[in-house]
């Protein structure tokens, strides 16, 4: 039996040789390499006492930040309010359905929506603002990035809150706490493993949101993910490009390790939790 | 009874927010003028040319091909990864595969594509289809494995035992046991594989190279070059396809969940598992 089972996960094993640690190595040894394939660490160097670069990752940071906290205040109550409704299994499948449509055409939308005489400016006007220059803005990244992304946020925190036993409400409230209690001191820090979830499926994907920025950013907002695919595609500088990928991998593992702690600890004590799901 | 209202108008209010792009991008598909800024008149122009597009239909065609093989092949790869994983004894081994498992899940798409541009240069694969496919089944291994492990977990050993004590082969325990109860974590893992493939833009967008185009990388360059209501059909053509597919998947979740409640049922009443 297990002689057989092995010979047929080879195909999974050559998968993560190939695919999963090889693709880190190399990044790694093209960031240490310069054109001519010699060892360096001129591209770190670089990296580190650029103005330019140091910039970028901290404007990248802070936008992946903007995005991550717009969508957590809107998910939250979101996924809190669904977790109350009758026919959840439906309103669920209505917050995936727009996740299954390409983020591109999504994009394209605001496209239309944005423009010089597209419908909001039309709206603006009308009200007697005028219109306003609102693609190609930080705003309208802000905007079309948190609206992407606010499906991801969702789904993590409502799964936390639908785990939560109403008994523990009810309890708080037998004992006296008002609603805001309850929330802040029972209900919030127990489906804190959610938001920890969303954040990480939410953070992540906004360094490296680069297609955003080209089409709606207009190339104002420079993520993480744009000087890569730039470095990787347009000016062919594949070592400065992967030294950016490493910076990006760091900053992944310590968010991860930021938001992951706990819900293990959580797991050891609810053992059975995961069964249910 | 004044919170309930709150909570309701709130929820329509974020999925008007979630729904409003898209069913822009639908209404705009019915319109007689070339742009998205004023509906000036009903015409289906813009789906006769979507579909006279020669070019758009092979490319549609393409991403669909790509998303069946590769979801294919991943589902197998990693259904017999899933159940290797489950073989494993130490404990330690099964967490450090999953570790590896899940590092495509949470790398960004641009780290994946960047790295498998340096990995197919150097292993001297040329870039196209075959780049795409092979990338495409990488990205989508480690979630069929999340999503058959589950299954396989739950899957009793006195079964296994019981099916070797009736004198079962191998091949038999394997296909009259293991795979019938662990087929709808398998069908949710080539699901889940098939919309990751359809919906990668950033992977395939690194590693295509001039050749070969996906809708979403062909999307792309058309929306850079500004709007066409061309891409406003196809848009409407794929929320319908999307509409398809979710209440498929809605439908294969259901099921596996009634069989499961059956089974509960059945083990209640001290009744043996069919």
């Amino acid at each position: 039996m297990k002689k057989t089972r092995s010979f047929f996960m080879v195909p999974y094993l050559v998968w993560i040789a190939l695919f999963v640690i090889a693709p880190l190595i190399l990044i790694l040894y093209q960031s240490l390499t310069n054109n001519q394939g010699q060892f360096t660490l001129q591209n770190y160097v670089t990296y580190g006492t650029s103005w330019t670069y140091l910039k970028m990752t901290i404007n990248s940071f802070w936008y992946a930040l903007l995005i991550t906290a717009v969508t957590l205040l809107i998910s939250y109550p979101t996924a809190y309010f669904l977790s109350k409704t009758k026919r959840q299994q439906l309103w669920l499948l209505l917050i995936i359905l727009p996740t299954w449509i390409n983020l591109l055409l999504k994009a394209y939308a605001f496209i239309g929506l944005l423009s010089r005489s597209g419908t909001v400016n039309q709206f603006l006007t009308f009200i007697g603002v005028g219109p306003k220059q609102l693609l190609f803005t930080d705003f309208s990244f802000l905007l079309v990035a948190s609206y992407i992304e606010i499906p991801f946020m969702i789904l993590p925190i409502y799964n936390a809150i639908v785990q939560l036993d109403p008994a523990l409400i009810n309890a708080s409230r037998d004992l006296g706490a008002t609603n805001l209690q309850t929330f802040t001191k029972v209900v919030f820090p127990l489906t804190i493993s959610g938001v920890k979830a969303g954040i990480q499926a939410v953070f992540i994907p906004s360094l490296s949101l680069f297609m955003i920025t080209r089409l709606i950013g207009g190339n104002r907002v420079i993520t993480l993910g744009t000087a890569i695919e730039e470095h990787f595609l347009t000016t062919m500088n594949w070592g400065m490009g992967s030294t950016i990928g490493v910076v990006l991998i760091v900053m992944m593992f310590i968010m991860m390790a930021l938001t992951n702690d706990r819900k293990k600890k959580r797991q050891e004590v609810l053992p059975n939790e995961k069964s249910e799901g | 009874m004044k919170k309930v209202k709150v909570s309701s108008i709130y929820l329509i209010l974020v999925f008007v927010l979630l729904y409003a792009p898209i069913f822009y991008l639908i209404f705009f598909s019915f319109n007689q003028g070339g742009d998205m800024n004023q509906f000036t008149g009903f015409t289906w122009e813009h789906y006769a040319t979507l579909f006279a597009d020669q070019r758009m239909i092979q490319i549609v065609l393409n991403t669909l091909l790509l998303a069946l093989l590769s979801s294919l092949v991943a589902t197998l790869v990693g259904t017999f990864g899933a159940l290797g994983i489950a073989a494993r004894k130490q404990k330690r081994l099964r967490s450090t595969f999953l570790t590896l498992n899940n590092v495509l899940m949470v790398s960004p798409d641009v780290i994946i594509g960047a790295s498998f541009l340096i990995l197919f240069t150097s292993l001297g694969i040329s870039l196209g289809f075959g780049s795409v496919l092979i990338s495409h089944i990488a990205f989508s291994i480690p979630i069929v494995v999340l999503l058959v492990l589950p299954k396989v977990n739950e899957l009793d050993p006195a079964l296994l035992n019981a099916a070797q004590d009736l004198g079962a082969t191998r091949w038999q325990t394997f296909s009259r046991v293991i795979v019938p109860f662990i087929t709808p974590g398998i069908f949710s893992g080539f699901f889940m594989a098939f919309t990751y493939s359809l919906d990668d833009f950033a992977v395939t967008f690194f590693v295509t190279g001039n050749g070969f185009a996906t809708l979403a990388v062909e999307i792309y360059s058309r929306a850079r070059q500004g709007i066409s209501l061309e891409i406003n059909a196809l848009s409407a053509v794929m929320f319908v396809f999307a509409l398809v597919l979710v209440v498929g998947y809605y439908f294969i979740d259901q099921y596996s969940r009634t069989r499961r409640q059956k089974r509960k049922n059945h083990q209640k009443a001290g009744v043996m598992i069919p």
